[in-house]
């Protein structure tokens, strides 16, 4: 009976979930981090997760620039892969046992590792530099006032929009409320136009719509205390997925937006980049992603922020995004917040923006981006009044896929906003 | 490669005649067959243990906690995870469309398979050619056979509706994977693609094996294609329909990376299967506890399935042709 044996076989490959979380506990151990090479210089392990040209290149070098600085002084440079990362950290941080100087998102993973005592405040001993950088690059590591990292890079979410189809549709001005921008969506309609490439499949470029409509109901504060309480079936949250449900009722997306994914040729991106919907909800990473998952659409792409929704306590300058930093371990030599200073100075941030695409966090940084798309993203960053993480980085995973479930859900027409909130809800009062 | 044992004599059959059966207590004799039997299946029991026993207790162990997959499991839940699972729409969703898939498989795929490996079956020009290019899709790997499908069926863009669309049937396509009730038949569509050339070279097998003289004696007693069919072919495919089967089954309850490439489950869980749904718990969420539930679930399922297929409908064709100990006696 060979087939059984092997369809068992096969089956219980499937079944050993509880396994791989063993391998990955084990295989973890501990690291050298802390202590002093074979000549007597001071070692510095350095988890980053830039595993990809240019970027992985550049790290290095600035971690060679500094050393050449600082020969009493070894950088040792660790690169693990995004999804590898997250495990691992995962593992080391319930060890206590934590890299001197590793990649965070902030939000909810780092608050984590704070209040197991793990991570350095550095409110302290970044002050005379940390005015230096952009306002809202450093909030996704703020805890009660207090920094636990350093950012090197930022980025937020924003409508990016076909000038051309605007103009065709006869929008001279891209909407700032709500209800103006439902206005703008039907008058695309009308005009036989797209108005919005949605990847359905994929849930979470969805989600931003909830998120954002939800941000600029119950303001930054209100999306804290939601958070804080484990509570997100206030009014804000409710109201958020009916301004929704107003939207998806226009049906604004491109045809079979349900299975669509994003970055794929029939996909969002790519939708956008051949001129075929008029916008997209999407981070800084957008126009990049348009080009190569499409043709790009040069000069007629714009970028406006997310509109005022009437009634909210949010305002337009609000900003839904996310970025990467740096946290230091508690008990981490003293020289690795030097080096951090180092790396977010105006003359390396300089390099990392020209070279590895990302968004200057330094304010004189800024001129040294040139690309228009990147420049208004950064400019809206630049001008922030507030800045609210990525939910599935500021929540437990579990919450952030809810999110992205149930408002998929919602999109699909399969569930109401009360039972979105209430589902979110529940998830987070189980964690 | 040697193969200097090639062709020598089972040491066993050549001791057993010499060896008169009066000498030796019985008792004594069976422990010895015990021992040596054991002896030889240690080494497979070990690892059979280690990698398929004891991930099962695990998991079994590990579902009664709420646990997200790191440290030890401390929270225990005891039976809430699996009375979750028989709330919770998806699931009780993913049972439903197993179901269907099961359904659609046996009704269309197989009876598909069968007719393809008759008609090739025959003298016809070109036969390998035929057999050879049925087979094909099955070699493909599951990834690849998604990503492909999924641009074949990109709504309006896609070869299946320009296809379409060039003979003058726009709109007939409409959102294949990306509807909410297109997505599961468009999904079988795939499946069948891909797996009736594997049912098609069982059967033909199974055909081969079957004596032409049959066939001559029926048709010199008059007996009419259909009949022939009916009577000679299909009772003597009988074993291989029942194996087909049976693999149809297990591999629709345990279909995931074709679904997770193409769909990941989508549109709103509407082509989710259990394997997508535990993928989904265990290693988005986190929730280890309930995803090992699941697991559990589905190992019961496929268990109690694979176990009574076995004793009820596969029991016959298996008989003699298992190795027991000494069968003889």
């Amino acid at each position: 009976m060979p087939p059984f044996a092997q369809s068992r076989r096969h089956f219980l490959g499937t079944l050993s979930v509880a396994g791989l979380g063993v391998t990955a506990i084990t295989s973890c151990g501990g690291s050298d981090s802390g202590g002093k090479d074979s000549s007597g210089r001071t070692v510095i392990e350095w988890w980053h997760i830039m595993t990809g040209d240019p970027a992985k290149k550049v790290w290095a070098e600035r971690a060679k620039a500094y050393e050449a600085e600082h020969p009493d002084l070894r950088i040792k440079i660790v690169t693990v892969e995004n999804e590898a990362f997250k495990s691992k950290m995962t593992a080391l941080t319930s060890s206590g046992k934590l890299p001197d100087m590793y990649h965070t998102w902030g939000g909810g993973v780092l608050k984590q590792q704070v209040d197991a005592g793990l991570v350095e405040d550095l409110t302290g001993t970044v002050k005379p530099w940390i005015g230096e950088l952009v306002p809202a690059a450093p909030k996704a590591y703020e805890f009660d006032g207090k920094l636990y990292a350093v950012p090197y890079d930022i980025g937020g979410v924003g409508f990016w929009y076909n000038k051309a189809l605007f103009k065709k549709a006869k929008i001279d001005e891209p909407p700032t409320t709500w209800s103006g921008y439902l206005d703008a969506v039907q008058q695309l309609q009308d005009a036989g136009i797209t108005p919005i490439a949605l990847a359905g499949k994929e849930k979470w470029p969805g989600m931003y719509y909830w998120a954002y409509l939800a941000l600029r109901l119950a303001g930054v504060d209100g999306m804290q205390k939601a958070a804080d309480d484990e509570d997100f079936s206030g009014d804000a949250f409710v109201k958020a997925g009916e301004h929704l449900m107003e939207l998806v009722d226009l049906k604004p997306f491109q045809k079979g937006f349900l299975g669509a994914a994003y970055a794929t040729p029939t996909g969002e991106a790519a939708a956008m980049g051949n001129g075929k919907a008029a916008m997209e909800l999407m981070g800084q990473w957008a126009p990049l992603t348009q080009r190569d998952a499409g043709k790009g659409i040069g000069k007629d792409l714009g970028f406006f922020s997310f509109p005022t929704v009437e009634g909210g306590t949010g305002k337009i300058t609000d900003v839904f995004g996310g970025g990467g930093g740096y946290a230091v371990r508690k008990g981490a030599p003293k020289e690795a917040v030097d080096f951090l200073k180092f790396f977010v100075s105006a003359a390396t941030d300089r390099t990392l923006v020209k070279e590895a695409n990302v968004l200057p966090v330094n304010k004189q940084a800024l001129d040294a981006l040139t690309d228009p798309g990147l420049k208004a993203v950064s400019d809206m960053l630049n001008a922030s009044t507030g800045f609210q993480l990525y939910l599935d980085q500021a929540l437990p995973p579990a919450v952030g896929q809810e999110i992205n479930d149930s408002v998929a859900a919602l999109i699909a027409g399969s569930t109401s906003p009360e039972q979105v909130t209430r589902s979110i809800t529940q998830v987070a009062k189980s964690q | 490669m040697t193969s200097t044992h090639l062709g020598a004599p089972h040491p066993a059959a050549a001791e057993e005649p010499l060896r008169p059966a009066a000498n030796v207590r019985p008792r004594a004799r069976r422990f010895r067959d015990w021992a040596t039997a054991f002896t030889f299946t240690v080494p497979a029991l070990i690892l059979f243990g280690l990698l398929v026993l004891a991930p099962i207790l695990f998991a079994l162990y590990v579902s009664f906690f709420n646990w997200g997959g790191f440290g030890s499991p401390s929270d225990f839940a005891g039976t809430d995870n699996f009375t979750r699972l028989f709330d919770d729409p998806v699931f009780l969703g993913d049972l439903w469309r197993g179901l269907v898939l099961v359904v659609l498989s046996i009704a269309l795929q197989l009876p598909f398979a069968l007719a393809m490996a008759v008609l090739l079956n025959q003298r016809l020009r070109g036969r390998a050619v035929y057999r050879m290019l049925f087979f094909a899709p099955y070699v493909l790997s599951e990834v690849i056979t998604g990503v492909l499908f999924v641009m074949i069926f990109a709504p309006d863009e896609g070869l299946a509706d320009k296809s379409l669309g060039s003979i003058g049937l726009d709109g007939v396509g409409g959102l294949w994977f990306a509807g909410q009730d297109t997505v599961l038949p468009t999904l079988f569509l795939v499946m069948m693609w891909k797996y009736f050339g594997f049912h098609m070279m069982l059967y033909l097998a199974g055909l081969q094996g079957i004596p032409s003289e049959l066939h001559d004696a029926a048709r010199i007693d008059g007996a009419g294609t259909w009949q022939r069919f009916r009577y000679i072919t299909l009772p003597l495919l009988g074993p291989t329909i029942r194996m087909t089967v049976f693999l149809s089954v297990i591999g629709s309850i345990q279909l995931f990376d074709l679904v997770w490439i193409v769909t990941q489950g989508g549109p709103d869980h509407h082509s989710e299967t259990m394997a997508v749904t535990l993928f989904q718990f265990g290693f988005k969420r986190y929730q280890v506890g309930y995803a090992s539930a699941i697991s559990i679930a589905m190992f019961l399922i496929s268990l109690v399935f694979a176990l009574g297929y076995q004793r009820l409908v596969l029991r016959r064709d298996t008989e003699g042709a298992l190795t027991t100990m000494r069968a003889n006696r």
